[in-house]
């Protein structure tokens, strides 16, 4: 529960050296997006048109790249990001029941984020945990053999830190 | 002298509480004054023993697990730095049944080395395979890889050493190595294990790759789902090149090198080569019509070897104890060992590598130890999303790519699912169709309409509207998407679909002896 999102608001000069510094490699577009997104925790709106002016695209280009990859999103999520995997090794083991329970637990649904702005509630597709599933991912650590009390106990700990 | 301890730090062990352990034990020995040296090693990938702890002995390492942070007291207590007894000991690592009864060729260092560590990797038999391509010319390197009978590990099982031939043979300013870490299939995590706990394999398989075919860069592309592979890859890259074992001059063999690892966003249509190579070159991942081939016109339109990650993490065995050696295992055409994931619902789920032509029913029971709930299987569904839903009356069935495909089934990546009998298999066929909607690149009209077609009609037949009919669409639109659609996401979907419904028809609705 490492990575923490940095409050909305973005530097363009931060933006622009993001921006330049990728700019040189071959197929630049994903690994800038990447680092974008790493910085600001998503690709702002006025990001596209000083990518497409440095890669020498179209902003509907940059738009389309956007918006076809799941990883990318265009606003801010919330402070923590739990994704709940859905696919078909961890529906063997109860995940179809612990995304109702996610849902319900924070009141939101799949790329909404909960009022308290602590959790962003996300589906994955496979973790590469398969053996110990049902599995989630929080921010960039996986954790298997999720019951809903487990997921309980995670939702509550993301919370605390705020407090803490 | 210190007590050498290895907690793993493979993404499974970390997801069931190994960092926790680590620290644990660290707290632990400095409490009690005892000096240890800490190695975070891969997984063996017996994951139902994860957290497995393993303390170096005189007689040799020794297991104990699953272990939690509140277990490592008692641990000490009962002595585990010398081995000593205690309720969670496995006994020698090696001698546990599910290791020992293992063929480990392409996975033979992971959990047993540090993955970081170049010392490790050179002692347990690394680079003996690149440093004897130093000494042979293109064309043999590929004669060797040809000769082994390696086919593509990705799931299309394409011989290996005819697409490298392809790209030997084309002449041009730029060649390049693509390694697909596209890891996007449920059920699988060979290439995670291999990347997050054997990163140097990976990179010498490509690396052995580029000389032979005249490629001097490398890109590995990895899914956004592998935070820690991604991690491992970028230092072992580093470390590599810092050696001399990635470069302009690689070792001083006069051969050049480069490799780069980047980042995947979260789609599976990446895995679809075509797709993948127009994703790096940062586009959308929007297959591609074939012809070309990528071996001709590949990555920024030039010839392009792009193989899966064990595909060539099985090289560097190959061109070290030759292709023959490799070529021994295995039955048919299906030649070499495969790496299987047991997943889902199994009580002893992980990483089992066998020469291919053993049974499902030897790695459902013999090694997978039946389902974790302890209830019947009623399902395997083998080689992804896109793969058959295999039924229990074909268990017997020796895991070969054609024998598979004789019974309209497919091995794919080795990943095997298993679901006991409270599976719903009309609720698995719908997942596979909205899948593919979700997932589709929207290329092609079958895979892009059909699929979300495909979800409306199960649902009609679920709700007994018209349920003949509707089976008939069904069969229809499966036809089509399977010979209509551009690449195997369309193509394939309707694989598990048609099994669930052949297989299991009565949980559509369906009258078994009526559907027969």
């Amino acid at each position: 529960m490492s990575s923490h999102h940095p409050a909305p608001g973005v530097d363009p000069r931060q933006l622009q050296s993001l921006v330049d510094r990728h700019a040189d490699l071959p197929g630049a577009l994903l690994p800038m997006l990447h680092a974008i997104q790493d910085e600001f925790g998503h690709v702002p709106e006025q990001a596209v048109p000083v990518i497409a002016k440095g890669l020498n695209l179209s902003r509907a280009e940059v738009h389309g790249v956007i918006t076809f990859y799941h990883h990318f999103r265009s606003h801010a999520p919330g402070r923590h990001v739990v994704q709940v995997c859905r696919a078909e090794a961890c529906q063997a083991v109860g995940a179809v029941a612990l995304e109702a329970h996610a849902k319900r637990c924070l009141g939101i649904d799949f790329h909404e984020t909960t009022a308290d702005g602590a959790v962003t509630l996300e589906a994955v597709y496979c973790l590469g945990n398969c053996a110990v599933g049902p599995s989630l991912r929080v921010d960039d650590d996986i954790v298997g053999r999720v019951t809903p009390e487990r997921f309980d106990s995670i939702v509550a700990e993301l919370r605390a830190e705020v407090s803490a | 002298m210190s007590t050498r301890i290895y907690v793993p730090i493979d993404s499974t062990a970390l997801s069931l509480g190994a960092e926790k352990v680590a620290k644990a034990i660290a707290a632990e020995a400095a409490k009690r004054g005892i000096a240890i040296e800490l190695v975070r090693n891969g997984s063996r990938g017996a994951f139902f023993l994860e957290p497995m702890v393993e303390v170096q002995t005189p007689a040799g390492r020794m297991a104990y697990g699953p272990v939690q942070p509140q277990d490592v007291a008692a641990l000490f207590d009962a002595g585990f730095i010398t081995g000593g007894q205690h309720a969670l000991s496995l006994g020698l690592t090696d001698d546990i049944p599910y290791l020992k009864n293992q063929e480990r060729l392409t996975s033979a260092r992971i959990g047993i080395t540090d993955p970081l560590s170049l010392d490790d990797y050179i002692t347990h038999g690394g680079y003996v395979g690149l440093v004897a391509a130093f000494a042979m010319s293109g064309a043999d390197i590929v004669k060797e890889v040809t000769d082994s009978g390696l086919r593509g590990r990705g799931g299309a099982a394409f011989p290996t050493g005819i697409k490298w031939n392809t790209v030997l043979g084309a002449s041009a300013d730029q060649k390049y190595i693509v390694c697909n870490a596209d890891e996007g299939d449920s059920g699988t995590f060979s290439d995670r294990m291999i990347m997050e706990g054997d990163p140097y394999v990976l990179i010498e398989g490509m690396t052995i790759a580029g000389i032979a075919v005249g490629a001097t860069q490398g890109y590995i592309y990895l899914r956004s789902e592998y935070p820690h592979a991604f991690a491992t890859l970028k230092e072992a890259i580093r470390r590599a090149r810092a050696a001399g074992w990635l470069g302009q001059d690689v070792r001083g063999s006069g051969k050049a090198f480069e490799l780069e690892v980047r980042l995947g966003a979260g789609a599976y249509i990446c895995g679809e080569e075509t797709s993948l190579l127009e994703s790096l070159e940062g586009k959308r991942g929007i297959v591609r019509f074939k012809p070309p081939l990528p071996a001709l016109q590949g990555l920024f339109g030039k010839p392009t070897v792009i193989n899966n990650v064990i595909s060539l993490a099985s090289v560097p065995i190959i061109l070290a104890k030759g292709g023959a050696f490799y070529r021994d295992y295995g039955m048919g055409r299906s030649r070499g060992t495969l790496p299987f994931q047991l997943a889902g619902n199994i009580k002893r789920g992980g990483l089992v590598e066998k020469a291919f032509g053993l049974t499902m029913n030897e790695l459902l029971y013999d090694f997978g130890g039946g389902t974790l709930s302890g209830r019947p299987v009623r399902a395997v569904q083998v080689g992804g999303p896109l793969g058959a839903y295999v039924p229990a009356s074909q268990f017997d069935l020796p895991l070969d790519y054609e024998e598979y495909a004789k019974n309209g089934a497919m091995i794919g990546h080795g990943g095997i699912v298993v679901f006991d009998d409270t599976v719903d298999m009309a609720h698995m066929a719908r997942y596979a169709m909205e899948f593919c909607a979700v997932e589709s690149c929207g290329k092609c009209t079958p895979c892009r309409i059909g699929s979300t077609r495909g979800v409306e009609v199960i649902d009609r037949i679920v709700a007994n509207e018209n349920r003949g009919k509707n089976i008939a669409l069904l069969q229809s639109l499966c036809d089509t998407m399977l010979n209509g659609s551009l690449c195997a996401l369309g193509g394939m979907a309707p694989y598990p679909v048609l099994s669930a419904l052949n297989h299991f028809p009565e949980d559509f609705g369906v009258d078994k002896t009526e559907a027969a």
